[in-house]
């Protein structure tokens, strides 16, 4: 059973994100890092770098896969989590803190009430098994 | 690959589960006014003794291949001891291909992981891959990861840099992002000087060297330029021997070494086939293009060669690809492999020794002659720019015809402002005979 935090908000392609003002944090669920298996390495963009919703912002590496990570809502990358070039295997350990990938000033901060909600997430992973 | 024979009525079994009468049939989505239409223009067949002989005759007409020569620019001809063409003949390698469950065939993978880390201890970087098609394609390709690496698309490359690879290059990235900025040779010292073009939209500084004048240059000083701005420093090598005695373009702060590997054992042929080398920094492995192997320990402790890092590659990431290489010149990187464990440390650095000499001494010799001069005051390796009393196509004419030499190559094929200067390359296959009956036939 996936761990599926009630304060986050989710998207189809199992990303996950944290609001804070006009701020997103941005990262894989647990249920993407389980199916990617062991991370080995993130792409990641580059701080000032200007994306719209649903635009890949990276890519996540596992032993057998590149998987495109896109992003939730449109705006500028304002953080980069650079501790994952050093330990990518947190996305594994601790997806929804440690793992987290990309900080987004959003241009739009009403667009992440838009994604689905940590119950509507559930629902839709068991729809999809 | 297997050879499948088939008869005539084989044929017909097989049209006729797919529903034709005719194998012409098989080409009807093709318009037929570009099918061919009619027998292929070639001569009858021949006996196998006939064949031989029409062989020999054609062999007789490559007088090139008897004469003493001093080309260079770019292949080389150097010794290949019988080892390299013995071992390349065993029937495990013939095929290029590294299989799609690349792990099954361990020896393959083994001679790739020993190239791969030849060229790092060569070129002095972390990493290397299974090869390129060659020298110039390579340089292509470092070209894009560059783009790849700094997000920048110009591209600042010397004039002193092989024109053949240069032109390779720019129809390679033809239809990309890239913005290719020439920069000139100093005409007094043959190096690059002026680094005016370097700028924060630069992300590439490319030299070749020695260069295509056969002159070092001072990678340290074009280092620290790139660097300065943010771009990387690509060094190119188009004789891969003087990596034996010439400090590593690694030590020297390259980003990314690619080059020509034909010196290492592999005939010069028509300019082909070649191998090409790409080596750089550990940080920038994801950028790279080409297949990589790499070694790793199962469960057991047993070691064991593994293709890495293969998500770059097309088979699994498709359009994303870091770079569609993923067959490489196996073939050719195996005689490579070869030639450089045969000759080991100090063969290598005995036969780079050997050319340096032998050149140094043509150089000098040459010099004396009264009216001409070595072109370009920089220190050279194996190679350099003789200027002549007269046209080099004219001199070297005569040194063909009356002397039965190939002098080396006319400068003004490719720089049309230098027509009296031609390019002499001396390696350890030329004799002092050889070298003695040049200067000679420039003296007349």
């Amino acid at each position: 059973m996936s761990n599926i935090p009630e304060n986050l908000r989710y998207s189809k392609d199992h990303e996950w994100v944290e609001v804070e003002g006009d701020v997103a944090s941005i990262g894989i669920t647990d249920y993407a890092q389980h199916s990617l298996g062991d991370v080995v390495y993130i792409d990641m963009p580059r701080v000032g770098d200007k994306l719209s919703a649903h635009e890949a912002f990276g890519s996540v590496e596992s032993v057998k896969a590149v998987s495109e990570i896109f992003l939730p809502v449109a705006g500028e990358i304002v953080e980069v989590n650079d501790g994952l070039n050093d330990a990518p295997e947190a996305v594994n350990n601790d997806p929804y803190s440690a793992g987290w990938m990309v900080k987004v000033k959003m241009d739009n901060p009403g667009e992440a009430d838009a994604m689905l909600s940590a119950v509507e997430y559930e629902e839709y992973l068991s729809a999809s098994a | 690959m297997r050879y499948i024979p088939n008869s005539p009525s084989e044929r017909d079994e097989m049209l006729t589960s797919v529903g034709l009468t005719n194998a012409k049939d098989l080409f009807r989505s093709i318009p037929e006014d570009v099918q061919l239409n009619r027998a292929l223009k070639i001569t009858e067949p021949l006996a196998e003794s006939e064949v031989i002989a029409a062989m020999e005759a054609m062999a007789a007409k490559n007088s090139a291949a008897t004469k003493p020569s001093f080309l260079g620019a770019g292949v080389y001809s150097h010794f290949s001891p019988t080892i390299v063409d013995h071992l390349i003949q065993r029937s495990e390698f013939f095929t290029s291909y590294t299989p799609y469950q690349p792990e099954i065939s361990q020896g393959t993978l083994q001679y790739i992981f020993e190239f791969q880390t030849l060229i790092c201890q060569l070129t002095g970087m972390e990493v290397a891959n299974a090869s390129m098609y060659d020298g110039s394609t390579a340089m292509a390709e470092a070209y894009l990861m560059a783009q790849r690496v700094t997000r920048r698309d110009k591209i600042v490359v010397a004039t002193s840099v092989h024109p053949e690879y240069r032109e390779v290059a720019r129809t390679y990235t033809h239809h990309g992002a890239a913005e290719i900025v020439s920069i000139p040779f100093d005409e007094r010292t043959g190096r690059v000087s002026d680094l005016s073009a370097l700028d924060d939209k630069t992300a590439a500084l490319v030299v070749q060297s020695p260069n295509f004048f056969g002159c070092v240059e001072n990678l340290e000083r074009l280092a620290a330029a790139a660097h300065a701005v943010g771009a990387l420093f690509v060094v190119v090598v188009t004789e891969a021997i003087s990596l034996g005695l010439l400090k590593s373009p690694g030590a020297c702060g390259a980003d990314i070494v690619v080059g020509e590997g034909q010196s290492f054992g592999i005939p010069m042929g028509f300019g082909g086939p070649h191998v090409g080398l790409f080596a750089t920094q550990e940080k920038f492995v994801r950028n790279m293009p080409g297949r990589l192997c790499g070694v790793a320990y199962d469960k057991n402790g047993n070691r064991g060669f593994v293709l890495t890092l293969s998500t770059r590659e097309q088979h699994i990431r498709r359009e994303k690809a870091t770079s569609n290489i993923c067959t490489n010149q196996g073939l050719i990187a195996l005689a490579a492999t070869i030639y450089m464990e045969t000759m080991g440390r100090k063969g290598l650095q005995e036969v780079a020794m050997q050319n340096a000499q032998k050149a140094a001494y043509a150089a000098k010799q040459i010099a004396a002659i009264d009216g001409y001069e070595i072109a370009f005051s920089a220190p050279t390796f194996n190679e350099f720019v003789v200027r002549g009393p007269r046209g080099s196509v004219e001199i070297l004419e005569k040194l063909r015809t009356q002397d039965g030499i190939i002098g080396g190559l006319s400068v003004s094929k490719y720089y049309s402002d230098k027509p009296n200067e031609f390019l002499v390359c001396v390696t350890e296959t030329n004799t002092k005979g050889h070298i003695d009956a040049l200067i000679e036939g420039l003296s007349e």
